[in-house]
């Protein structure tokens, strides 16, 4: 029965859950927290913690953790598996009708202001991720040249110059995980 | 292409590697697929890749399975989606079943931390190489519209924290009203 419970209740997360991994993270808790106490609040922020420092986006990470401390294993794939089998069926219907309707003039303008939006998000998450690498926060730093992380800065301006030659993105994030630990040695 | 077994392979592998060395979620993996699909492989080009991502940003669920499942399904249909969508979910999944247990452990390891900050490093190289490539293409195109989207999208979402939704859904409206015409396509 848990099971089924996981399974149906991250399902409906994902369906009205719009804007990003953060942004879902108060309806699971909802759920998961204050409705079914699968989790303890403690335990609910850790996966903030855990998020940090494991790959993948947040909400896949909260849906396996809280699947694995409510039902185990299995009950860590359910919830998982029940809060992205929704988005394959909305996803596949949106692709349809756009491809369908793509060369009408209303979605092919919406299409047109959403392509320099994407742009404009990505350049604005790349100001977050670059005070993150270099300066280990999320805000402007009030030094920057005090508090700079020299090892940061190094790695994130080698790798620019390997993906500017155009050398593969996998081959990038190992290297820069090796010259880590090189670099840890010297700093 | 062919879609044999091989091609079925290399796009979960890639996107299995891709989901499993990204940390920061969304944007990032969107920009470590476009360098993979578009600029390595060549299986998509870049103007499929920023629609489907303009979808899955406005569609509910988590961006980057989205993605993954919009694009698998772009390049090989409801099988290729399925694809897409396992490999993105597997390797989180068996990391945090494999770190829920641990992580106290793992958190207060020296090399691991250095790992981690330095493929932190790496991820974002590739974002921001992925957003020059974007910007360059977008101000050599001369389009006025386009570059008033990116410049009040970018100020509003980083300096005033306006919510993505929001800026999505204006942003649209704008393009439903005034760029319909070809030259934006």
């Amino acid at each position: 029965m848990t099971y089924l419970l996981l399974f149906w209740e991250f399902a409906k997360i994902s369906v009205v859950c719009v804007g990003g991994g953060y942004a879902s993270m108060p309806l699971i808790q909802a759920i998961v927290v204050n409705k079914y106490h699968w989790l303890s609040l403690s335990e609910f922020i850790d996966i903030f913690t855990i998020s940090q420092m494991t790959p993948g986006p947040i909400g896949i990470n909260a849906a396996t953790f809280a699947g694995t401390k409510a039902a185990g294993t299995l009950g860590g794939i359910v919830a998982t598996l029940g809060f992205v089998t929704p988005s394959i069926f909305i996803c596949i219907a949106l692709v349809k009708i756009v491809t369908k309707y793509g060369d009408l003039g209303a979605i092919h303008g919406i299409l047109n202001g959403l392509r320099p939006a994407v742009v404009a998000l990505i350049a604005s998450a790349c100001v977050s991720f670059i005070l993150l690498a270099v300066w280990d926060i999320e805000k402007f730093p009030s030094d920057p040249v005090g508090t700079m992380n020299y090892l940061g800065l190094i790695i994130l301006i080698g790798a620019l110059i390997a993906a500017r030659k155009k050398i593969g993105a996998v081959p990038i994030l190992l290297g820069s995980g090796i010259a880590g630990i090189i670099l840890g040695f010297v700093f | 292409m062919k879609k044999d077994a091989r091609f079925y392979w290399t796009f979960f592998k890639s996107t299995f590697m891709i989901s499993a060395l990204t940390f920061g979620g969304g944007y990032v993996i969107i920009a470590l697929m476009k360098a993979k699909f578009v600029d390595e492989l060549g299986w998509l080009d870049e103007k499929q890749t920023l629609d489907l991502v303009a979808i899955a940003q406005s569609t509910p669920g988590i961006m980057a399975v989205n993605t993954s499942i919009m694009l698998g399904y772009e390049l090989a249909g409801f099988f290729g989606a399925i694809i897409g969508m396992l490999a993105t979910v597997i390797p989180p999944l068996v990391i945090i079943g494999i770190v829920a247990r641990f992580y106290e452990l793992i958190a207060e390891n020296e090399y691991v931390r250095l790992v981690l900050k330095g493929m932190q490093c790496g991820a974002t190289a590739i974002l921001v190489n992925v957003a020059i490539d974007l910007a360059v293409k977008q101000f050599k195109a001369k389009l006025i519209l386009p570059l008033i989207i990116i410049v009040a999208t970018f100020i509003a979402n980083l300096f005033f924290d306006v919510n993505i939704m929001l800026l999505v859904l204006i942003d649209g409206v704008v393009g439903l009203i005034l760029m319909r015409g070809k030259i934006y396509g």
